[in-house]
Formats: C-alpha cells, structure tokens, sequence
C-alpha cells in the first residue's frame, strides 16, 4: 500500500480523473459519490485490512454500471493503491467497467446485470443474522434497476422478515422510463419497511437518513439526484 | 421404499442437527418436509429471490441448499445460479426434484429435460444424477460438507438396485462389442435392453466431472470403440465429452435421451414419455441393435 497520506472528499476529482481522464466535470455528476463517500466516511465498519474479517459491516454496490466513483472511493480510503486506477478496463487490470469481487479487494459482490444485488443481500443478511453477528448490510440500487422483478421479490421478503440489519440505498435520478408513480419509497413502505426520502447530494442528510431508527423491520433511504 | 426426495429432506435435517453452516433455501415446494427453524427459509413462490438468497447466505459463510422443481429451481432463476454462485464464486448445493417428466400429467411447464445441459454451460460444477434413493444419502452428505457448487437432480425414476457411490463410473458388466454408458435411472432399462448382447454397460450417478478415464478403459478393453450414451435427460447432452475422451480413436458415438425435435404434448405416464423418446427398454433395444448388432456394422 503506497497511501502514506490518509485522503479525504477532496482527492476525489484526482482519483477519478485517472480512470476517466477528465478531474473536472465528471465526478461531480456521478450520482453515486455522495452516499458511497457518507458510508464508506462515516457509517460502515469496514477497514481496508478486515476484508475477510467476518465481523465487518457489508455493503453491495447492486448498481455496478458506471463503478468509477466506488472505485474512486475505495483508493481514498486504502482498498485500493491509488496507481490502480489508472490501469482501469486495462486486460490485466482488477478494474472493469463492473466491480467483482474476485478481483478488487473489499468489493462485496460482482454486479452488472440488474437486480440481482438485493436478493443476494436478503441471504447475508439472513445469514449473518443465523451466525448471531451485528453487522449491517447495505445495498445500493438504482431507480432504474428497481424495473427489475427480483427486487420486488426481495422487497416483500425483506419486509416479511423484518431484516431489521438491512438498509437499502436507492440512487433515484429518474431514470427509469416508466417511473415510480407516487415515489419509490412507497414501494417499500407498504412491504413494512422504514423508508425516507431525502437530497442524495446532501450528505449530512444522507448521514442522518442511514441512522435512522428502525426496530423490527428493514431501512430503505432513497436518495433524490435530479 | 422412500423417494429420493424423502431421503433428500432427512440427510439434509440431520445434517442440520451437527453442521450448522447448513441452511435451506425453499420457495414453497417441499416446505412440510423440511423442519420449521430458522434454518429452512422459505421464500415463498420467489424463485430469483431464493438463489440469490442462497447465494448471499453462502457469502455469509453458509452452506445453501438450495431446492424446488427442476423448471423453477434452473431455468426461471438460471442468471441467478450462472451470476450469484457462478461468478461471484460460492457454493452451494442445488437439489431439484421433477427431473424431465416424473410428472407428465402437469405438461411442459413442469418438464426440465434441459437442466443438466443448461447447468453444464457454467463451470465448476459437479453434476450427481443418481439412480436410486440409496444413492441420494452419500452423495447429499459429501456435498454438504464441501464448499463447492452441486447440482443434485432428484427423480421418482429408480432403478431396482442401488450402486456404491463412486468417484467415477461403475463396470456394471462387462462385455467385447462396445460400451453403453447408462446415466442415473435408465441403467434398468439399458441392463435389459443389452441382456443378449456382448457390451460393457458403465454406470453413472455422477456425470460432471465426466469419468473420461473409465470410459477410455472399458472402450480399450473393447474389441470396438463403439459407444451408446443413455440419459435421462436433453438427448446429446453428454456427448461431446465422450467424443473428447475418444478423440483419439476412430470411435462411433450415438446418444439417447430426451428428444429434442419438438415439444410433446401429451400427457399419461412418464414411462409413456419414455417410449416416445425411444427410452423405455425396447427403444433402448432397437438403437443398441442397430449399434452392436451383425458384427457391430450400423
């Protein structure tokens, strides 16, 4: 590890200009920084050496299309040697336009193909419930992705069981075609779970979104980028 | 005597009582043979839910089996199986019961011919296709206590006899003309079809890994490099793997199965299924015939 410097918010145009090229407009549009940035800064247990310990909080990035600012964010906080990134989509580098797990250390899950992140979150969640731990599980999932059927397979589980260590963080920039008429939140509330809608650029919203309380069910914090 | 299915729900609870990394993932089917814990999740009628939650329980530190009706354990879910086990490397155990037709009354929709094939497109897993409940026991119980990805397909076909469980292929009997390979419950069928002729008959309840090995040597051990493959299953499905152990040898190659032509509607019996598909003892007869027959000439 060549981090001689713990980094902050700030390194991030620099990090993500080495995949992309560009430090200047970019990043600030990935609508996926701001919480990536307030979990990973702020609410979960995970340290670049406890990758395997069991007891570190999971986060499953579902969304895996468009992974520069997770890989971006990984560097700052020392998963990844900063040099890494400018081997991006390189045919021996562990960064492809999709994270997998197999190759980038502290990535949870592959991802790519829709939908597939939040079932997969259901089971660690269960699983780590049935080995007795406290971690928490978070995934992340966009609007768009939310047009696939498994999540809703996922949502009425969860909600049924009352995953209460699983938080659902859905990146909402309106991008799906036909929409969620009434809010996405909606969607998880009438499955029982704790759902809020708050500004996905806001931070300290974001921050105080992801504590919020939940006894008995699971927490789905929709995060607004218009 | 008990299913295979009934002898599947017992290995795997008592397997409960001392592992505890084994879990069990349903979507209804076969809830009340399983015990009510919170180990036997049942997902309810959710089948891309219930692989990716097995699949999540298995990056927990789990060992998932994974269970329902063939169609809707491999085919429905199958981005499921090929992403969430595949290619974020777990294991897990998936055991399907309904096979290709068990059930023909129920039509297509709960007809699976195509699950081993579609499974043998991913890599990495083992592929137990056994032939008798007393099969299902040793095999279950090895794969539990693995980390890796199995895939257990359970039938109401059985033949009259159990084999050892084996690594590879068993010498059922030996003969000079060829050698037909009988995959899991046509091996009583293909033992009747070949009474009067001079084959080998290897016996397989495990298919993938492919004994490529066993077949060599009982071909070499043959006058003739000659060999009927019958499966259960998608006729063919197995066959590049024979062709690959006899690349090397001008051999003849015919496989039996599941026809794939066109679908069948009809219902009956599943032993009507299989005199449709050339499956039952006499069309089995007539291909072995056609192969080992008059000095081995088609």
């Amino acid at each position: 590890m060549t981090v001689t410097r713990e980094m902050g918010f700030a390194d991030i145009p620099e990090l993500y200009g080495r995949m992309t090229g560009d430090e200047k407009h970019e990043w600030a549009a990935a609508s996926t920084l701001p919480v990536l940035w307030v979990l990973y800064d702020r609410v979960l247990d995970v340290a670049p050496d406890r990758v395997d310990d069991p007891a570190r909080d999971r986060f499953l990035l579902s969304k895996g299309h468009g992974p520069m600012a997770y890989y971006a964010v990984l560097a700052a906080k020392g998963f990844l040697d900063p040099s890494l990134l400018d081997t991006w989509t390189a045919w021996d580098s562990p960064l492809g336009l999709h994270p997998d797990r197999v190759l980038v250390p502290g990535v949870e899950i592959g991802s790519g193909s829709l939908g597939h992140g939040l079932p997969i979150a259901v089971g660690t969640a269960l699983g780590l419930g049935l080995q007795g731990g406290e971690q928490r599980v978070v995934v992340l999932v966009g609007d768009g992705e939310l047009d696939e059927g498994s999540n809703h397979e996922a949502i009425a589980l969860a909600g049924r069981l009352g995953l209460e260590r699983l938080t659902v963080v859905v990146v909402d920039n309106a991008s799906g075609t036909h929409g969620w008429p009434g809010g996405v939140a909606a969607r998880f509330a009438v499955e029982g779970w704790e759902a809020t809608t708050v500004d996905g650029r806001d931070q300290d919203a974001l921050h105080e979104a992801l504590l919020t309380p939940h006894v008995g069910t699971p927490l789905a914090v929709v995060a607004e980028v218009r | 005597m008990n299913t295979m299915r009934e002898v599947f729900a017992r290995t795997v609870t008592e397997a409960m009582e001392t592992d505890p990394r084994v879990v069990v993932v349903l979507a209804e089917i076969s809830r009340d043979v399983f015990p009510t814990t919170d180990r036997v999740i049942n997902v309810g009628i959710r089948e891309q839910a219930m692989v990716g939650v097995g699949a999540g329980l298995a990056l927990s530190g789990l060992r998932p089996v994974v269970h329902s009706y063939a169609p809707f354990l491999v085919e429905r879910p199958f981005e499921q199986i090929k992403l969430d086990f595949g290619h974020q490397d777990v294991g897990g155990v998936l055991v399907s019961v309904g096979a290709s037709y068990d059930d023909p009354g129920w039509g297509r929709t709960h007809q699976a011919p195509g699950d081993v094939a579609l499974i043998d497109t991913l890599p990495g897993w083992t592929v137990h296709v056994p032939g008798h409940p007393d099969e299902v026991g040793p095999l279950l119980r090895t794969a539990l206590a693995g980390d890796d990805r199995v895939y257990l397909r359970l039938s109401l076909r059985t033949n009259s006899r159990a084999y050892p469980v084996t690594e590879g292929f068993t010498v059922v009997r030996r003969g000079r003309s060829g050698v037909v390979v009988a995959v899991g419950p046509v091996l009583d069928r293909v033992l009747e079809a070949t009474a009067d002729t001079d084959v080998t008959v290897l016996y397989a309840a495990t298919v993938r890994p492919f004994d490529a090995e066993g077949l060599r040597r009982a071909v070499h051990a043959a006058d003739h490099a000659d060999v009927l493959l019958v499966e259960p299953y998608l006729e063919g499905t197995s066959t590049r793997l024979v062709t690959e152990a006899l690349a090397d040898l001008p051999a003849r190659v015919r496989s039996l199965g599941v026809q794939r032509e066109a679908e069948l509607r009809a219902y009956g019996t599943a032993e009507d299924h299989d005199a449709a598909h050339d499956l039952d003892a006499l069309g089995v007869a007539a291909a072995v015939r056609r192969m080992f027959g008059h000095g081995g000439q088609a």
